[in-house]
């Protein structure tokens, strides 16, 4: 029993942790793949290989569903378990539901990815999942939501550290945006097929109300939360400003949720709520920059930490490409340049500078700061730390750089007239065009997949150390204990 | 009164924390989405917009199923350029009935919105099974099994009913198919006709025979009778220029 003791286990629960800090990287490493794959098919279409399962249509939602969900979701799951039990000082309330929510988060995954390849789709953007996975992703969110708030409830000192209110908000609005924009009415219980409740009009409002909100708290005010928590930890700083993380903290989260609908500009949505949406996206700005500027400027007087040491630089990079997608959103939000990015590859550049940019690094960051503590050990090697940083790094550059051009290029082409007015170039002749930039495109995922298999190989190192470690002081003890 | 409000008592709460973040969350979404159901300008009043036959229907169930919304859109905007390239901008009516809507969010192909009656059904067959033999520099996958593949009718009639359910005005009982004959017509009232519908999906397949194959009703079929229906039901020679400005 005292063999046990020293490793805090009574203390926190870090088993659950554990779990889904490593299922994190497994899900990146396959999400990641099945993103080359498909950027791949783009540029080389015999890749579809006339199989259903495989073609692009049917592996794109595996690859959104298995980075945001799985990647970006046991991440989240992993950093919100650590870092509410760290900042309360307190075991999670349950290890049976914290238990539930791995295998059913898992589960979900698995078996969304399976049923797309399979055809069962809701044909909604980052919302593909049928509905009965649709029902099992809602119990386990609210199994998630009291696991958190029973937790913070249980805390040792009486303030509620700033990360948790941005975890908490994340829970809650994807609790919110889920609910409303999955309802469907199955055409048979025993059938996987549904039809949403909503149509046309209504229905596309409510979906990109969703999708923009995914990004908004699934993707930025949950890892401004591990954000809170790992910057100022691995810095050895306090945050910069206190009274920036309140104000920016409710502006954050009342502001996202107008956005959305700058998805939808020039279309069927009235003009109104599209306009209402970018003055939005434009006031979004401050409040985004004030995260950023928060982050980063925990890092003065600190600055030499960037030279030193590449865990920090992960995630001072990631608050750049932070700044960087949100000052380009609000700018891609204005109805003239939307007129021109909409529809082409610019958009989908600019959520890989956020996805990559920002969300993956940031989680890589914070993991490489993790994993180590939770196994008692030092991260195996520094060097393919350092590798994987200019791996990632080069990836993103050559992916948003290839898509700023193709976007571009897209747009202007679509709208080219010749000197007698009639359109200078045929739809096809812009696919031709892009040729290279899907090429470059892919080429730049694979950089920064190549990055995360280094960082999977690495962290199972550490791990394995770390048990060996652990192995050999358990062994010390028992030896003293026996001798005692 | 007054009263010093300290951010301090939110942060000492978590009760009152979930409960103003719900709030603060809540509005944007309000103000946005729910005005759209009831403002009667947001879908305009025009003719000829009526619910899919059921073989369109399937055949859009299939255009879902292959992710099609992935590379294509199906929202025309009011550019130059696009009516020249696509024709009319897309009207709200005229996705009145989809459920989901299909407006797309990238343009890795062309938009679709228009599509119908553009390409002859042979085109169409011959394209879908291998693209770059009739546009060379095309990058879309192949879809060989559609035709293969044959449309597996049964539940028809329950994907209908599920329609209904959501709004779709397809018609179970007399009454309702009376007042479908007034709205539509007696033509199109028939095709809506929830019990008559398996045999509708095959008439209308027999009839146009999409696949040019007639021993069988595949998967091609019901798809290229959805995409030769896309975009045809609005004459928009009936209509000024600017008549539908004020909507937009």
């Amino acid at each position: 029993m005292a063999v046990t003791a020293y490793s805090g286990a009574e203390q926190y629960n870090f088993d659950i942790v554990k779990k889904f800090a490593v299922m994190s990287l497994v899900w990146a490493v396959i999400g990641m793949s099945v993103g080359v794959y498909i950027a791949s098919e783009l540029a080389w279409p015999f890749l579809n290989f006339d199989s259903p399962y495989f073609s692009f249509g049917r592996f794109r939602p595996v690859h959104t569903t298995s980075v945001i969900f799985g990647f970006g979701g046991s991440a989240l799951f992993a950093t919100s378990y650590y870092v509410v039990q760290r900042t309360c000082q307190t075991r999670l309330i349950s290890d049976g539901m914290a238990s539930f929510t791995f295998w059913g988060w898992m589960a979900i995954i698995v078996l969304a990815d399976l049923s797309y390849m399979l055809g069962y789709t809701q044909a909604r953007e980052y919302a593909e999942m049928e509905w009965p996975i649709d029902l099992l992703i809602e119990v386990v969110w609210v199994t998630y939501l009291i696991l958190f708030v029973g937790t913070i409830m249980r805390r040792k000192q009486p303030h509620i550290y700033v990360a948790n209110w941005f975890y908490l908000s994340f829970i809650l609005a994807t609790a919110l945006l889920h609910t409303f924009n999955n309802l469907a009415m199955p055409i048979d219980l025993f059938s996987m097929k549904s039809y949403s409740l909503f149509a046309g009009t209504q229905d596309a409002m409510t979906q990109w109300w969703y999708g923009h909100n995914a990004v908004g708290f699934f993707l930025t005010a949950a890892f401004l939360g591990m954000m809170y928590y790992f910057v100022p930890k691995q810095a050895g700083r306090p945050i910069y400003s206190y009274r920036l993380s309140i104000v920016h903290f409710w502006a954050l989260a009342f502001m996202y949720m107008w956005v959305g609908a700058h998805h939808l500009h020039w279309t069927a949505l009235p003009d109104w709520t599209s306009s209402l949406a970018a003055a939005f996206s434009i006031l979004l700005l401050m409040p985004s920059w004030g995260g950023m500027i928060n982050g980063i400027m925990t890092l003065s007087g600190a600055w030499d930490k960037l030279r030193t040491d590449a865990v920090m630089r992960f995630m001072i990079v990631a608050l750049s490409f932070y700044g960087m997608s949100t000052f380009e959103g609000p700018m891609m939000s204005l109805k003239e340049v939307n007129a021109l990015s909409h529809y082409t590859d610019w958009t989908v550049g600019h959520v890989h500078s956020g996805a990559l940019g920002w969300v993956a690094m940031i989680s890589f960051g914070s993991l490489y700061h993790m994993i180590p503590r939770l196994w008692g050990t030092r991260i195996y090697s520094n060097k393919l730390v350092e590798a994987h940083f200019w791996l990632a790094t080069i990836g993103i550059v050559l992916y948003i750089v290839a898509m700023w051009i193709s976007g571009i290029t897209q747009g202007l082409m679509w709208r080219a007239f010749d000197e007698f007015g009639n359109l200078q170039y045929s739809f096809v002749e812009s696919v031709v065009a892009m040729m290279p930039f899907y090429a470059m495109r892919a080429i730049g995922g694979m950089f920064f997949l190549t990055g995360t298999v280094l960082m999977l190989v690495n962290m199972f190192m550490t791990i394995r150390q770390g048990k060996r470690e652990s192995a050999v002081l358990d062994a010390g003890l028992a030896t003293r204990m026996a001798q005692a | 009164m007054n009263i010093n409000f300290k951010h301090e008592w939110i942060e000492t709460n978590i009760g009152l924390m979930a409960v103003l973040t719900m709030i603060a969350i809540s509005v944007g979404g309000l103000v946005e989405i729910a005005p759209l159901f009831f403002i009667d300008k947001t879908i305009e009043k025009v003719e000829g917009v009526r619910p899919y036959t059921p073989l369109e229907q399937r055949g859009r169930d299939i255009y879902m199923r292959e992710g099609c919304y992935t590379c294509h859109s199906q929202m025309i905007r009011p550019f130059r350029d696009e009516k020249l390239r696509y024709g009319h901008y897309s009207l709200a009516a005229e996705s009145q009935y989809d459920h989901p809507f299909q407006w797309g969010s990238k343009r890795t192909g062309p938009d679709l919105a228009r599509v119908g009656s553009k390409y002859s059904n042979e085109w169409h067959v011959q394209h879908l099974v291998a693209p770059r033999s009739m546009v060379p520099e095309s990058v879309m996958p192949n879809y060989p099994w559609l035709l293969s593949t044959q449309l597996d009718i049964s539940d028809t009639a329950a994907r209908m009913k599920a329609l209904r359910k959501v709004g779709v005005p397809y018609s179970l009982s007399q009454a309702e198919y009376d007042a479908n004959v007034t709205k539509f017509g007696e033509t199109v009232a028939k095709q809506l006709h929830i019990p008559a519908a398996q045999k509708n999906l095959v008439e209308q397949a027999n009839f146009g025979n999409y696949d040019g194959d007639r021993s069988g009703i595949s998967e091609m079929d019901a798809l290229v009778a959805y995409l030769q229906m896309l975009g045809t039901m609005v004459d928009f020679s009936k209509y000024a220029d600017d008549a539908f400005v004020e909507t937009r």
